[in-house]
């Protein structure tokens, strides 16, 4: 066994291990305990992402060296560890831009709390990534769960506390569900590790018995999973979560945390139940409808929205639609287009939030849509990423969200029934989009009549602007380098099998 | 339909029938503290179904007494492994609620969360 293969465990292990000391260390060490553990997860997955593109072979590492049936196994693959290099670089990135408001936001004596929120967070989505476990992966959606409630819940005030408790009891209700399906699948094959699990349920199939339970636990699986990932109708907890919170949480929150569920979902779908059987359930028709439903809806309710930050939130729910409606066509290439787009929104989304916050600074804190007239011109830099990312979100070429919704075009069309009602969704949430998006990048650079407002340029928040920077950068990226990014994800999705 | 199968899988049946009661009330309920006593239900609803799939007629917990070492003498202890750990996890979520609660009720001087929601929108923080 090569020392790389250890990476996968270190990660886990070293973003805990951080959390727990970052308890009794003063806020200050505390924060730079944060960098260089998110700097070295991501080096390290940089590092395994290159050994397995070399090797091509998706390797098991066995925890304490107990054989397959018992002992508790990390998978990695090239897709895993690309999206544990990429959930590095968002965090680090979300935590940069947000550095600086976080004085304001949070008590300082509280800031090593926050830093150990974080920690976890890091730890539990590299553990959702890497798993081979169902179990654990339920144990990791829980400790999930509780540290997003923390970051949400770290600013004192009203609005999120109640987000936060309206956030607990959706995401119960998900893992309660969730731990039900995965309780009646333990019942049905006798195993816990997703390949055992995979071929007691191929004999299952074979055989023909059990269809019933069977179909009953992937149901309970992917609403438990969905629910916690806020698809529409499950997403009222979401815009205060996002529009109330921290703005690092808000970043976080939208771009990581409820794509690791995804991304877990993704995996039990190949690893577990076998693609086909997934495609041939009926759940799939479900996550179909409600992932339409959620790209139109969501973007109803951010046209209705009059502060810029709830409706920043408000899109996510229409972005998560996307992501549902991809899986929910049923083809390979529709599931890569559902991938590419976790990537691309969870890169526009915080560039988003992190811009926002950056325009609400000059316009004395305001959020109201008339209070934002002219802050392009006032915060250059943060108008501008909020131009890119706007853009993005709408499906401008060059950008990351023309890859997403071109890839999404392909799928549908190849699809016999699915073809219509999807083609018809994009085209009306693509004008949806348009419609809230350019509305605040044209409030943005009307020029404003008022003399006497904050101006802020990038030479006085210097990470601010180069944090901004580097997401245009990485949009632009996954915008201009789709084709390797695409076919890396292919790659990494057949390894899965 | 329903004859011997259902009589074999009673305890099943039980199970489930109360993770929807505790699903039903964590949901509908508007009072805090019986969402949370409906968050308990479910959850230990599931360590009922987990218990009663691990157990096997006439076999005792595995733990070994007098020497004895067969397979056949001991029921499954891994749905009882799942259960300790299941436990640790509702506890902690469960103590995050009662905290969270605690804030609500010091801020607002009521539980029903829908009363806080529209003095939320009142105050228009």
């Amino acid at each position: 066994m090569r020392f790389v293969q250890n990476f996968p465990f270190f990660s886990i292990i070293l973003s805990m291990f951080a959390g727990i000391v970052s308890s009794v260390l003063p806020p200050r060490a505390a924060k730079w305990v944060n960098t260089v553990l998110i700097v070295t997860v991501g080096v390290m997955s940089a590092a395994l992402l290159t050994f397995l593109s070399g090797t091509g072979e998706p390797f098991v590492y066995r925890m304490g060296h107990f054989p397959a049936p018992w002992g508790n196994e990390i998978r990695a693959g090239v897709l895993e560890a690309g999206m544990a290099l990429f959930f590095c670089i968002i965090m680090l990135l979300s935590m940069a831009g947000g550095r600086k408001k976080l004085i304001g936001e949070v008590e300082y004596s509280k800031h090593s709390l926050y830093y150990i929120m974080v920690d976890l967070l890091l730890s539990s989505l590299l553990a959702l990534v890497y798993t081979n476990d169902l179990f654990t992966a339920y144990v990791f959606v829980e400790i999930n769960t509780i540290s997003a409630c923390g970051l949400i819940m770290i600013r004192q005030n009203g609005r999120t506390i109640e987000a936060a408790v309206r956030y607990m009891i959706m995401s119960l209700l998900g893992s309660g569900l969730f731990l039900m399906g995965l309780c009646t699948l333990y019942d049905l094959t006798g195993h816990l590790l997703m390949s055992n699990i995979r071929e007691s349920v191929e004999q299952i199939m074979e055989q023909g018995v059990y269809t019933v339970p069977l179909a009953i636990t992937i149901g309970l699986i992917s609403a438990g999973l969905a629910i916690k990932s806020a698809l529409y109708p499950f997403h009222t907890w979401l815009p205060d979560a996002y529009g109330y919170s921290t703005v690092s949480s808000a970043a976080m929150l939208s771009s990581l945390v409820s794509k690791g569920y995804i991304f877990l979902l993704i995996k039990i779908i190949y690893r577990v139940i076998g693609f086909e059987a997934f495609a041939q359930s009926k759940i799939i028709d479900v996550l179909f409808v409600f992932g339409v439903l959620g790209m139109i809806f969501g973007s109803v309710s951010a046209i209705r929205e009059n502060d810029i930050r709830r409706m920043i939130a408000f899109s996510s729910v229409a972005q998560i639609g996307y992501i549902y409606m991809g899986m929910g066509l049923g083809t390979q290439i529709g599931m890569t287009a559902s991938v590419f787009h976790i990537l691309s929104h969870a890169a526009t989304k915080s560039l988003l939030f992190i811009a926002a916050i950056g325009l609400t600074d000059v316009s004395r804190g305001s959020r109201r849509f008339i209070d934002l007239t002219g802050a392009g011109y006032r915060h250059k830099m943060a108008g501008a990423a909020f131009t890119v990312g706007a853009l993005s979100m709408v499906g401008i070429p060059m950008f990351s969200g023309f890859v997403s919704k071109l890839l999404f075009a392909e799928a549908s069309v190849g699809h016999f029934y699915k073809m219509l009602p999807a083609v018809i969704a994009l085209a009306v949430s693509t004008i949806l989009n348009a419609i809230y998006f350019m509305k605040t990048a044209i409030r943005i650079y009307v020029p404003e009549r008022r003399m006497g407002r904050e101006v802020i340029t990038a030479g006085q928040e210097p990470v601010y602007a180069a944090v901004l920077v580097c997401f245009i950068l990485l949009n632009i990226a996954l915008g201009m380098l789709s084709q390797p990014i695409v076919e890396w994800i292919g790659t990494g999705l057949s390894m899965f099998g | 339909m329903f004859g011997p199968n259902l009589f074999h899988n009673v305890g099943g049946c039980v199970a489930v029938i109360l993770f929807g009661i505790g699903f039903s009330n964590l949901l509908l309920q508007k009072n805090l503290i019986k969402k949370i006593i409906g968050l308990n239900i479910m959850d230990t609803a599931v360590y009922l179904y987990l218990a009663v799939k691990g157990y096997i007629t006439g076999r005792a917990a595995p733990i070994v007494t007098d020497g004895v070492q067969e397979v056949e003498a001991y029921i499954n202890p891994v749905p009882s492994g799942l259960v300790l750990t299941g436990i640790v996890v509702s506890v902690s979520v469960t103590a995050i609620m009662l905290s969270l609660t605690i804030r609500l009720y010091r801020r607002y001087h009521t539980l029903d969360l829908d009363e806080i929601s529209m003095r939320l929108k009142k105050e228009g923080l």
